[in-house]
């Protein structure tokens, strides 16, 4: 994509046909645009703009316990973040939740989109129930896996006693709560993934495959020669995606762990929940280094993508 | 291929369907199961009778249906309100020329790039001084404009032919009236794919609900779920009945619409 205006073109006034290339503005004309942008701009100045500012502003400045800002400390918070053990670890199982989160997520979803390109009737049909969890949101996926994970009596565990292994506490073990969790996103994420794939397969020309057939391919040789070269964008688009949206995952942690068992389930956004709003803690200079480092993760990963796209560095 | 080798593609794609579909199923079936069936072991997998007894309980839970109607309502303004400011903005950058047009277009694309969580201290500081907290405005306003809304739209009337544009203003045609009777009308599909997805992520939305309401009466569907969930061990019928509700408007969308869906989903992925 660019940002690059259309070639300076006048609609209105229609003065002589060689005027020069670049004229000044008409008023009229820039009024109007200036009328048209003003109700989005009212809402990002208020709700965008000012809290983007104002979050940098407090991550600097210490609070009271009612989240007062009560005096400039600098970089003092960010360094509490970065070097209290229990703080510190906030980073850590944020970075792990999202490779258990996003890879899985693209990895299926290109998988059961490459399954859905089998040419048998009624493929539609699969296609449109695979979506399925695409329909459920962080409340609704987060409520059903609980009853799921139910250690007594819940369908996991279940299963596990069928094939003879040992009940495993999944959301009250530390060990196991972070996967779990993971593995509850990577259900709700796959419906979106595998759509997103399945459009990128259709923008692959026939052609391509029936000729490689014809040169002999065999089928893994075509996806892995062929297909998913020319996915690479799809791909990209999606890895990038998904970690924005691990990143971002609230719904799921607040419902099913509450940031536990022992702090092993806190992510960025968890911790800026827990920080700002939780245990009627009001630490709001904490909340916005948490914040911020959130922001510029998502920020840094979003301009990448713009920046990929717009260079069209694609077929890697 | 003949009908007989396809047998192992059905079968694979069934097996990974129903795995996938799964949690959709035990919800349904989970829902008209009573809670003896749902907490016996091995766990059982279909109803052995019917019962509504579930959705009964659930409607005495929470408030269900007018929370229902709150998620609707708050996503449908926020709908209209996307869709309007969104077009409006769209149409100033691709058919007016103005200063400042790259730095402001600049603009409406960080708003795509923050996320929402790293602003909701201060916003929600806002709401709060406004007196809005626990109120249909602190639900729909921050939302009511959306960077990805003029992304999309412009990128719709970027490939709009000029020439009609040029025409319509040497015929004296106004922007409003050519916005809403020429332009609006040939832009269905973009409309539309922006309408969904604005509805879904509206729909979908908890962090933000659940910091502005206070009073069941006025929460969404989606913290009324998350308030069932303390009930799990005890009444997981009345869990699964109250999910099974609150998905159903969400699978009617997804199934029918999903055209649109990709639409919207793709728009950027670079094709």
């Amino acid at each position: 994509m660019s940002v690059a205006v259309r070639p300076a073109r006048r609609a209105t006034g229609g003065g002589p046909a060689a005027a020069p290339e670049r004229r000044r503005y008409d008023r009229r004309e820039v009024l109007t645009a200036a009328l048209l942008l003003l109700p989005s701009m009212a809402i990002f100045a208020v709700f965008a703009f000012y809290p983007l500012v104002r979050t940098f502003w407090l991550s600097v400045h210490a609070n009271d316990l009612l989240g007062l800002p009560t005096r400039f400390v600098g970089l003092d918070q960010y360094v509490e973040f970065f070097s209290d053990p229990e703080l510190r670890r906030i980073t850590l199982t944020t970075a792990i939740f999202v490779v258990l989160t996003a890879l899985p997520s693209v990895v299926i979803g290109v998988f059961l989109a490459l399954t859905l390109q089998a040419r048998i009737r009624g493929i539609n049909v699969f296609r449109t129930l695979m979506s399925t969890p695409f329909g459920f949101s962080a409340a609704a996926t987060a409520v059903v896996f609980a009853v799921f994970f139910n250690p007594a009596v819940g369908v996991f565990n279940g299963i596990l006693r069928m094939v003879g292994l040992d009940s495993v506490n999944w959301l009250t073990d530390p060990t196991y709560a972070l996967p779990s969790l993971a593995m509850v996103c990577v259900w709700s994420n796959i419906g979106y993934t595998l759509l997103v794939a399945s459009a990128g397969l259709q923008g692959i020309p026939d052609e391509l495959y029936e000729a490689a057939r014809i040169d002999g391919a065999g089928r893994w040789t075509v996806v892995r020669k062929i297909v998913l070269p020319l996915l690479t964008p799809t791909m990209f688009f999606l890895t990038v995606i998904m970690t924005i949206n691990s990143l971002q995952t609230f719904g799921e942690i607040h419902i099913l762990t509450g940031g536990g068992p022992n702090g092993s389930t806190t992510t960025l956004v968890y911790g800026i929940y827990q920080s700002a709003f939780a245990y009627g803690g009001s630490n709001y200079g904490l909340a916005s280094v948490q914040a911020v480092v959130l922001l510029l993760v998502v920020t840094a990963a979003t301009w990448a993508q713009f920046r990929v796209l717009q260079r069209k560095v694609f077929y890697g | 291929m003949s009908g007989l080798r396809r047998v192992p593609a059905y079968l694979g794609l069934t097996v990974l369907t129903a795995i996938i579909v799964f949690p959709l199923y035990y919800a349904v079936a989970g829902s008209l199961m009573t809670d003896r069936e749902l907490t016996t072991f091995p766990p059982a997998l279909f109803p052995s009778g019917v019962t509504m007894q579930n959705y009964v309980d659930v409607l005495d839970a929470i408030p269900l249906v007018r929370q229902y109607a709150n998620s609707i309502g708050v996503a449908l303004v926020v709908v209209a309100g996307v869709l309007l400011t969104s077009l409006l903005s769209a149409y100033a950058f691709v058919f007016l020329r103005f200063p400042f047009k790259r730095t402001l277009f600049a603009l409406f694309l960080l708003t795509i790039m923050v996320p929402g969580e790293s602003l909701i201290i201060p916003n929600y500081l806002t709401i709060s001084n406004l007196g809005l907290l626990d109120t249909f405005p602190a639900l729909t306003l921050p939302f009511i404009a959306m960077g990805f809304g003029t992304f999309l739209l412009r990128q719709f009337f970027a490939a709009f032919p000029r020439e009609i544009y040029e025409a319509a203003r040497m015929d004296g045609c106004t922007h409003l009236r050519f916005m809403f009777s020429i332009l609006t009308p040939l832009s269905r599909p973009a409309l539309a794919a922006l309408a969904i997805y604005a509805f879904i992520a509206t729909y979908n939305k908890y962090f933000w609900p659940l910091l502005v309401t206070r009073t069941p009466e006025m929460q969404t569907l989606q913290i009324g779920l998350s308030q069932l969930q303390s009930l799990e061990a005890r009444e997981p019928g009345l869990i699964l009945a109250g999910v099974t509700l609150a998905i159903i408007p969400m699978l009617i969308l997804i199934y029918f619409f999903q055209r649109n869906i990709i639409r919207g989903l793709t728009t950027g992925s670079g094709k």
